[in-house]
Parts: C-alpha cells; structure tokens; sequence
C-alpha cells in the first residue's frame, strides 16, 4: 500500500517535472526567435529597451500607421515589417512559419495573453515581398524560404 | 472617440520624429538629384534612389498621373492586369466557396475593357483603373474617412479606418473598386489587405514611397513592347507624361463629371 502511495507519488513529480521542462524549452525556444545576420541580431535590445518594447510595442505602431498610411513615411524607426522581419522562424523545410501562430514570437505572447493579435489579418504574417531589406539577413541565416511573392523565373 | 484619441495622440508623438537633421536634409538633396539624372539616363540609378523609403511627408508639388495611349493598347494582351495582380499579391487569393461566385467578387484593380462604336463599328481597347479625380466622389461619401485623398494626388483607402459600407463603390462612377469578401492569406510586406475592406488602384503607393520611377502596369506594358501607359508627375511640365499630354490630344472618361482625373486617355 505504501509503496504504491511513493511510486504514485513519484509518477506525479515525474510528469510535473516533464511538463516545466517543456514550458521552459518552449520558452527558450520563443525567446531565441531573432534571425541570425538581422539588424536585431546584432543589437543588444529592439529599437527600445526589451521592458519598454514589452509594455509599448502596440503604442509604437499604432500611432505611426498614420503617418505612413496618409503621409506615406516609411522609413521610420518603428515597423511591423521590422517585427516579422526580425523574428520570424523557420521549420524544418526552410519555410517562414507565420509569425502569428500560438508558438510563434508574436502569437506565443498573445496567446499567452489572451490578447487578439489583428495585425497580421491584413499584414504580412511572413517577410513576403521581393527585393526585401531582410532578404540579405535570411539569405545569410542560410533561409532563401520560401515566399509566395517571387515572381516566376524570367523576371516580373 | 477612440480615433480622435489616436489622432491627437499622433501628433504629439510625431513632433520628435519630424524633426530632420541636416545630414539626412543633405542625403535627401542628392536622393533628388539622383532621381533627376535617372530621368536623363533611365535605369542607370534606378537601384540607389530605390534604396531610400521616405521620411518626410507627401506634399502637393506633384500629382501622380497616368496617360493611357488606346492605340497602342492590344487586343487580347493582359500583360498591365497580370502585373498588378502579381505587383499587389491579387493573385494569390484563393476561390472559397463557387467559383462562378469568385469571378465576380475576386479583387480586380484594373479592367480590360473594349468599347465599341456602334455607328462606325470602330473598336477601342483600354485598362480602366481608379481615375485618381481631384474631386473624388469616393471620398465625399466615405462615412469614416478611410476612403481619401493623398496630398500628392493618391486617391486610396486607409483599410484601418473603413468599415467594408462599401458607400464609395457605389459613388464611383468608373467601378474601380472592389472588396474583399473572403479571408486572405499570403500578403504581401508592401500590401497589406484583409477581409471586410474595399480596395482599389492606388498607383503602386509602396514603390511611391521608395522613390521608384513608374508603376507595375506602366513596367509590364513597356516590357510588351507596347508603351501604352506613362506614369508621371502631372504637374511637373518637363515629366514625360505632362509633355506628352502637350503634345497629343487626350481625354479624360466622363468628363462631364468635372471630377478632373489624373488618368488620361488618348485615342478615344
């Protein structure tokens, strides 16, 4: 009796064990989400200091859209490119894995969070555009990926 | 409310943002200066002034235009609605749902169309795309204020103001607009666009932004061999398309509307 009573006990202990283990490699896993050779790579923080970018990160882009939309200002030191740029990952083929996804950099959080992520109903949730500023770093991460918008071989 | 809190919010926030040091006052003069002399020789300095997304706000000392040569448009070519799909990533939306029902609610920025005369059975070809009017009827009726005009001519939706009424297809006289009916997949970095919002032309908008010389339609109809479309700044008498205006006779569709569009046609 005793004895089933420590190995059941010692079962419990074992799976809330594997269960942390898990979270803090799936932590680990979100945290290392910066492509290696992007601009972020190569920084210390994000354009702000990590706790400001945490709590200020929405204020950032959401007051600019003005200003790029109506203004057409785009280069600014804020920008969601800038986010899906920086962070996105690839799985195993090499393929950009939508940055809004419950595991991903931005959808991890949010998930996390329970707050709705809307960006990306509308923005790209992948570094999708030819010719892209990125498209240096993720050649250089060794990730050509693969991207919905290069036009088919023979030019534009 | 919430948007008057944004907007003011903006303001404030931009100040620091808008106040431009010198060196980047100097590089913008060499920008410009670069981009005159790629006017003289096309292309050789295409790739730095490309380089530069714009910091500055649009201004209206150019106005975007478009000059449409029915002549030198063919019959049966698609090569300028081709690009713009592909340019505006239309083309990669799927059909959910009947595809009878697609063919008529898909996105479309520019149509073909071919317009007979009856009397001399004399057929004319041409792509119609959002006519950028100086008055546009689009943005009178716009109950939020999605739907407006850039300071350099742009007549475009702001897709985080509209709420997808759908009032601004109906006053286009030319049927430009769309909307999207379906959830969308695959943007493109450069065009944004989602469900719930109207669209239409909007003079490829990115590539104005990163000072690049012409649009996706204007590029691909060059590259046809036909040249049917300039691309240019119509208030700027020496760009190629105000001299050409100077020099054949154009007009613009339903001009008795008097909304002064910046898309012209020659030939019809």
């Amino acid at each position: 009796m005793v004895k089933a009573v420590v190995r059941a006990g010692l079962l419990t202990l074992g799976l809330v064990w594997v269960a942390l283990a898990a979270d803090t490699a799936l932590a680990d896993e979100v945290k290392r989400y910066v492509v290696e050779g992007s601009p972020a790579a190569e920084r210390e923080s994000c354009v702000e200091p990590t706790e400001t970018m945490r709590r200020m990160h929405m204020e950032f882009i959401k007051h600019q859209r003005i200003s790029t939309v109506h203004e057409g200002i785009r280069g600014t030191k804020y920008s969601l490119t800038g986010c899906v740029d920086c962070h996105i990952s690839y799985d195993e083929n090499r393929n950009p894995r939508p940055i809004d996804q419950p595991d991903q950099f931005c959808g991890a959080c949010h998930n996390y969070a329970a707050v709705d992520l809307n960006c990306f109903d509308c923005h790209a949730s992948v570094p999708n555009r030819p010719g892209a500023d990125a498209e240096a770093a993720h050649r250089a991460a060794g990730v050509v990926g693969r991207v919905a918008s290069t036009p088919p071989q023979g030019g534009r | 409310m919430n948007e008057n809190a944004t907007r003011i919010a903006s303001t404030s926030d931009e100040t620091p943002a808008s106040t431009v040091d010198a060196g980047r006052r100097g590089f913008i003069g060499t920008a410009a200066g670069l981009s005159a002399a790629a006017l003289v020789a096309p292309g050789v300095f295409l790739h730095s002034v490309a380089a530069a997304p714009r910091s500055e706000p649009v201004t209206d000392s150019v106005r975007w235009g478009l000059l449409i040569d029915t002549a030198k448009c063919a019959d049966g070519c698609s090569a300028c609605v081709d690009a713009c799909d592909r340019e505006n990533g239309l083309d990669l939306q799927e059909p959910h749902g009947s595809e009878s029902k697609w063919e008529h609610q898909k996105a479309v920025w520019i149509r073909k169309i071919k317009l007979q005369d009856n009397q001399t059975g004399r057929i004319t070809q041409l792509p119609l795309m959002c006519q950028h009017c100086e008055h546009p009827p689009c943005v009178d009726v716009c109950p939020t204020g999605a739907s407006f005009k850039r300071a350099d001519g742009i007549v475009m939706v702001d897709r985080h103001l509209c709420i997808g009424c759908r009032y601004c297809m109906m006053a286009c006289p030319y049927k430009a607009r769309s909307f999207i009916h379906q959830p969308t997949t695959g943007q493109l970095t450069a065009v944004p666009r989602g469900k719930g919002c109207v669209e239409s032309c909007n003079l490829c908008v990115h590539r104005r932004d990163h000072g690049e010389e012409s649009t996706a339609c204007v590029d691909a109809c060059a590259q046809e061999g036909h040249g049917a479309i300039v691309f240019g700044d119509l208030k700027d008498p020496d760009s190629a398309i105000s001299q050409r205006l100077r020099e054949i006779p154009s007009r613009q569709i339903r001009e008795d509307l008097v909304l002064n569009t910046g898309v012209r046609y020659a030939g019809v």
